[in-house]
């Protein structure tokens, strides 16, 4: 995050690749579709309170799928809600990315034994690029979360094919 | 009023519609009642001002083993300060009750969960259909013999 803005001594002109530059802006205001289901959300919630702040990372809850870039899904998924995931991720225009918070959406969690209604992770229905273990994470798990997903896009390249 | 006393009200009032009762002994005393009989039970047990239930706390499904389901319903006072419980006795082929949601509104989604969960058909109810599973899901979850599905809408469900 702070490569190009660093570069600014002399003049005011930076001279970057356009990987590089897309990379960074997308990376620096991730606006996060908030989708709290269950108790992952007030983690969440408290990770973009005051004290472990997301608005410094550029993340901003946006209450539509439209306008967003990535889904944090955060709290146990069941089978109701999972047709209506897709069709949220579906309305979610690219580059989309996937942040899977806490152990109930990577892999079912606590319900993956006898959880009739539960889908056991949310990566059965959606592709998923951070998973968060934890139940819940605390909030510093959340924000190294979402780091690693900005080290993903940082790596990410124009020339690249994006799959899904 | 003590449970005996409820019970005599009852007995008298409705005769052979209450079939047992279970008064000492127990932390909660109970009264079966007959399925199709319970609406006016429950009418007279509102309705009558020694008894005076006005508030329904609890309308619950069981599912006793054997092909063997029931209700129970908790009701309280607060005019008389005395709680009591009924109980219904119902089968898997014979799954019909009658609601008490024009007695107490509560009913409504008490009695629906009940349908949900158990199959139980409650008779007269306005708006019967399911309230925490999906409108197309297969099955009552919360009977003893209900097996997961392998698929719902292409999503595989066991882990």
């Amino acid at each position: 995050m702070g490569l190009l803005d660093q570069k600014f001594e002399n003049s005011n002109v930076i001279i970057t690749s356009m990987d590089n530059l897309l990379n960074w802006a997308r990376l620096s205001s991730l606006w996060g579709m908030q989708f709290g289901l269950a108790c992952c959300a007030i983690e969440m919630m408290a990770t973009g309170a005051s004290h472990y702040d997301f608005d410094r990372f550029g993340v901003f809850f946006r209450g539509t799928p439209r306008q967003s870039d990535v889904m944090i899904v955060a709290g146990t998924v069941t089978l109701k809600m999972a047709s209506r995931i897709k069709t949220l991720y579906d309305q979610m225009s690219e580059p989309r990315y996937v942040i899977s918070m806490g152990s109930c959406s990577n892999c079912g969690g606590p319900y993956w034994e006898h959880g009739y209604h539960v889908l056991k992770g949310v990566d059965r229905i959606i592709p998923v690029d951070v998973y968060v273990p934890g139940c819940p994470p605390r909030p510093e798990a959340l924000m190294e979360g979402l780091m690693k997903l900005q080290e993903k896009i940082r790596s990410e390249s124009l020339a690249k094919k994006k799959t899904a | 009023m003590i449970p005996q006393e409820i019970h005599d009200a009852l007995v008298s009032h409705f005769g052979n519609a209450i079939l047992d009762a279970k008064l000492e002994g127990v932390f909660d005393p109970f009264i079966k009642v007959a399925p199709d009989r319970i609406k006016d039970v429950a009418q007279f047990l509102r309705d009558n001002e020694a008894t005076a239930f006005n508030v329904l706390m609890c309308l619950s499904g069981v599912d006793h083993t054997g092909g063997k389901l029931g209700v129970v319903y908790h009701l309280h006072s607060m005019r008389r300060n005395h709680k009591i419980v009924l109980k219904v006795d119902l089968t898997v082929e014979q799954p019909h009750c009658h609601s008490v949601e024009s007695v107490w509104k509560t009913a409504n989604w008490h009695e629906r969960e009940a349908y949900d969960m158990y199959g139980i058909i409650f008779d007269g109810h306005p708006d019967l259909r399911r309230i925490l599973m999906p409108y197309d899901w297969e099955g009552h979850p919360l009977r003893k013999d209900f097996q997961v599905p392998e698929y719902y809408n292409g999503m595989k469900v066991p882990y």
